[in-house]
């Protein structure tokens, strides 16, 4: 009896939910933002599907970004994909070479197929150029980026009688002094490829690869083995010798390091700037520009972002795609950009919403939390600094943290770990070139 | 003199089996040989093209040393995994099965943690023993261990196993106090008239009549942790550091299900199956020789 009426009661909930949105076109868009930024996602689906009379959109999480690009893509395998799916920036490569098979539909062509009225140039260029192809055509919708920062306990520094560092040599200094005054793991990072590897080399104008960082072609190889990445890497292990740098895992997982004091100085995502705010209590902490390199250069060019665009796949209909497009220019509207950037830590992605936030005095009652557009819109990305487009990236990451772990593990120098990643790395770029040809 | 039935229709016989037999060719050798076939290709994330590479993918895993690496790294994962996870339960059912009040209760609580998800498993001790924030990592640190498992492979690789075979110990309780409780009463009570203590009658009656169940956990559990694990080595090392945790398995995840590198995963997995084939092979022919049925 009570299951009958259950099962019946589900049944008018489902029956009711099919004919709402009957005469609308249903878009299904998976993503990979869980807790908080799930929620403001969701929020953003309903507050659009509240004001349209024709589109819904049905936000789904779907895991992390790994999980939810290999759901796509196994989805897409047997013909039951999504309309939008969120890739992570390392997934571009795979994402464009897929495109040249048909399997993606640009958002320039959505655009411009639905009668949008698209500019590109209203969007940042950091942001931009790492989404483009060759003919600097937007490829996918940029929604969440960020740039790594120098995140730093003010506290402890003013308790160590240190200014925060701007170089390299700063950072050791600082690491040194912030030890002497009982901060026990004062210099780390999280994602360390993308720290200390991609964004060192883009901050210094170095190529990560050849071929433009892979943007001109499939046929890149590795160039991270060279003598300044060394060098900076080699750094880094000697202070590890020395207890100014403890290395604390994959990923953010170093994240707790910083958050309960142990570390001062920590080089990671902006995006840590919403779960920081709510959860450091017990001491001032800031954000401040990627320190130089002084021996490398005289200053910095940009950091390249990090974070997931929208990718369209194909094979849907076409009203569906309008909603698509339509849906693209609500959630990259200034309004719903300055909410996210400013609740979360995200750059703003376009220009408008940088102004926004501004207007809307958010710089004044947040400090610093504009360090990141600031990094990324310092000069005019180089070939060396829009980014990198590697195929299998995902695993060449892990590749890198592999061999880096070996250096702060002590097993390696910094100079026979970088050539033997490069030479690992290399081997599968050939497979991806291979495999897509 | 032995007693036959015979079916009066040859056909019927082989329709009786024929459900099971579909099913485990549907099921199992179907997927096996899929996993086969895309071991010889090399094929894009979206399965556009694919492209016929005899035996390359296999060659470059036997030329990477750190693959190599892994097949001992999974070898001391499995025998730790299944030696501490079945004397753990054996001692514990041991115990259970002496206890005569609340006895439910504790049985209860002891089957508990095999509701836990593998990865969740794997989570849990994972906050327990982060060097930063975890409480058993806290105190290792005051008893002067310097516990930091993001560096130190072999801290890593004791935390996974730790918590795998933490997974798998009520699933042994549960066969080990089953077993114990069929053990006839009266020859237990005979020993102990020939004045018999207790460590000398598990060693001599309890644990040999324990065989058939220790056999078969022994295969269950080398099982679960050479093909059960990836989530929970994904969940917490991924790996790392360096290889030190890369077991066969959460290769075989990693590379297909991470990398989209679907040729070399199938040969890998194609590879773990040979192993595992191999290596119950060896446990029926020479370990079950061991068990008293």
């Amino acid at each position: 009896m009570k299951l009958k009426s259950i099962l019946s009661a589900t049944t008018v909930l489902a029956m009711a939910a099919t004919t709402a949105a009957a005469d609308k076109a249903e878009v299904q868009f998976w993503h990979a933002m869980g807790g908080q930024l799930g929620e403001i996602v969701d929020k953003f689906a309903a507050d659009y599907n509240g004001g349209s009379d024709s589109c819904q959109i049905n936000a789904v999480y779907k895991g992390n970004y790994t999980e939810n690009m290999t759901a796509a893509i196994a989805a897409f395998r047997a013909g039951e994909q999504p309309h939008i799916v969120q890739v992570f920036e390392v997934g571009t490569a795979t994402m464009m070479a897929a495109g040249e098979k048909g399997a993606i539909y640009p958002v320039h062509e959505l655009m411009a197929d639905a009668g949008v009225d698209f500019d590109q140039s209203a969007y940042l260029p950091a942001v931009v150029s790492y989404y483009t192809d060759t003919d600097n055509k937007l490829l996918s919708m940029p929604f969440n980026s960020s740039t790594p920062v120098l995140w730093y306990n003010k506290t402890a520094l003013d308790a160590a009688g240190v200014a925060v560092p701007t170089t390299w040599d700063e950072v050791e200094v600082a690491a040194r002094a912030l030890k002497e005054s009982g901060v026990t793991k004062p210099f780390s990072f999280g994602w360390q490829s993308w720290s200390n590897i991609e964004n060192y080399s883009a901050w210094h104008n170095l190529p990560v690869g050849s071929e433009e960082n892979g943007f001109a072609s499939l046929k890149t190889e590795f160039t991270f083995n060279n003598e300044a990445v060394v060098n900076h890497i080699q750094r880094i292990a000697d202070m590890g010798e020395e207890g100014t740098f403890v290395y604390g895992g994959r990923r953010g997982d170093s994240r707790a390091q910083f958050v309960n004091g142990e570390t001062a100085l920590w080089i990671n995502s902006s995006a840590y700037y919403g779960g920081f705010k709510k959860d450091i209590t017990e001491f001032e902490f800031g954000q401040a520009m990627l320190p130089l390199d002084t021996a490398v250069a005289d200053a910095p060019q940009n950091s390249i972002i990090g974070g997931a665009t929208l990718w369209v796949l194909q094979g849907h209909e076409s009203p569906e795609y309008a909603c698509v497009a339509d849906f693209f220019q609500f959630v990259s509207a200034a309004e719903q950009q300055a909410y996210w950037h400013q609740e979360t830590g995200y750059v703003p992605i376009t220009n408008a919403a940088y102004d926004l936030s501004q207007e809307q005095k958010f710089y004044e009652s947040d400090p610093m939390t504009d360090t990141a557009i600031k990094q990324l819109s310092l000069n005019t990305p180089t070939p060396a600094s829009k980014g990198v487009r590697f195929g299998n990236f995902v695993q060449v990451r892990d590749i890198i943290n592999e061999e880096l772990e070996a250096v702060w593990s002590g097993q390696k120098d910094a100079q026979t770990a970088l050539d033997e990643a490069v030479a690992r790395g290399n081997k599968l770029l050939r497979k991806f070139e291979a495999a897509n040809k | 003199m032995q007693k036959r039935v015979v079916f009066r229709s040859r056909l019927l016989p082989y329709l009786l089996v024929l459900p099971q037999i579909a099913i485990t060719l549907i099921f199992f050798f179907w997927p096996a040989y899929q996993a086969l076939e895309s071991s010889f290709f090399i094929e894009d994330a979206f399965g556009f093209s694919r492209q016929w590479v005899a035996m390359q993918n296999y060659v470059e895993l036997f030329e990477d040393p750190s693959y190599l690496r892994s097949f001992k790294t999974t070898l001391i994962f499995g025998v730790s995994v299944a030696v501490m996870a079945m004397s753990i339960s054996l001692g514990l059912a041991v115990a259970a099965n002496r206890v005569v009040k609340a006895a439910t209760g504790y049985r209860t609580m002891l089957i508990w943690p095999y509701a836990v998800a593998p990865a969740l498993a794997g989570v849990i001790w994972y906050f327990l023993m982060n060097p930063s924030l975890g409480i058993v990592a806290y105190w290792l640190k005051n008893v002067g261990v310097d516990w930091n498992h993001y560096l130190n492979g072999d801290q890593a690789l004791l935390l996974v196993i730790v918590a795998a075979a933490w997974k798998q110990v009520s699933y042994n309780f549960l066969f080990f106090l089953a077993g114990l409780q069929s053990i006839p009463k009266s020859l237990i009570e005979a020993a102990a008239i020939d004045r018999a203590g207790p460590v000398r009658r598990f060693w001599t009656i309890v644990f040999p009549l324990l065989t058939p169940t220790t056999f078969f956990l022994l295969v269950v559990n080398l099982v679960y942790a050479f093909f059960d694990t990836f989530a929970l080595v994904h969940a917490t090392t991924e790996g790392g550091p360096v290889d030190a945790t890369s077991i066969l398995v959460f290769r075989v995840y990693n590379t297909g299900f991470i990398g989209q590198d679907y040729g070399s995963s199938a040969a890998q997995s194609v590879i773990l199956m040979g192993l595992v084939i191999m290596m119950t092979f060896v446990q029926f022919r020479f370990v079950e020789r061991k068990v008293q049925y």
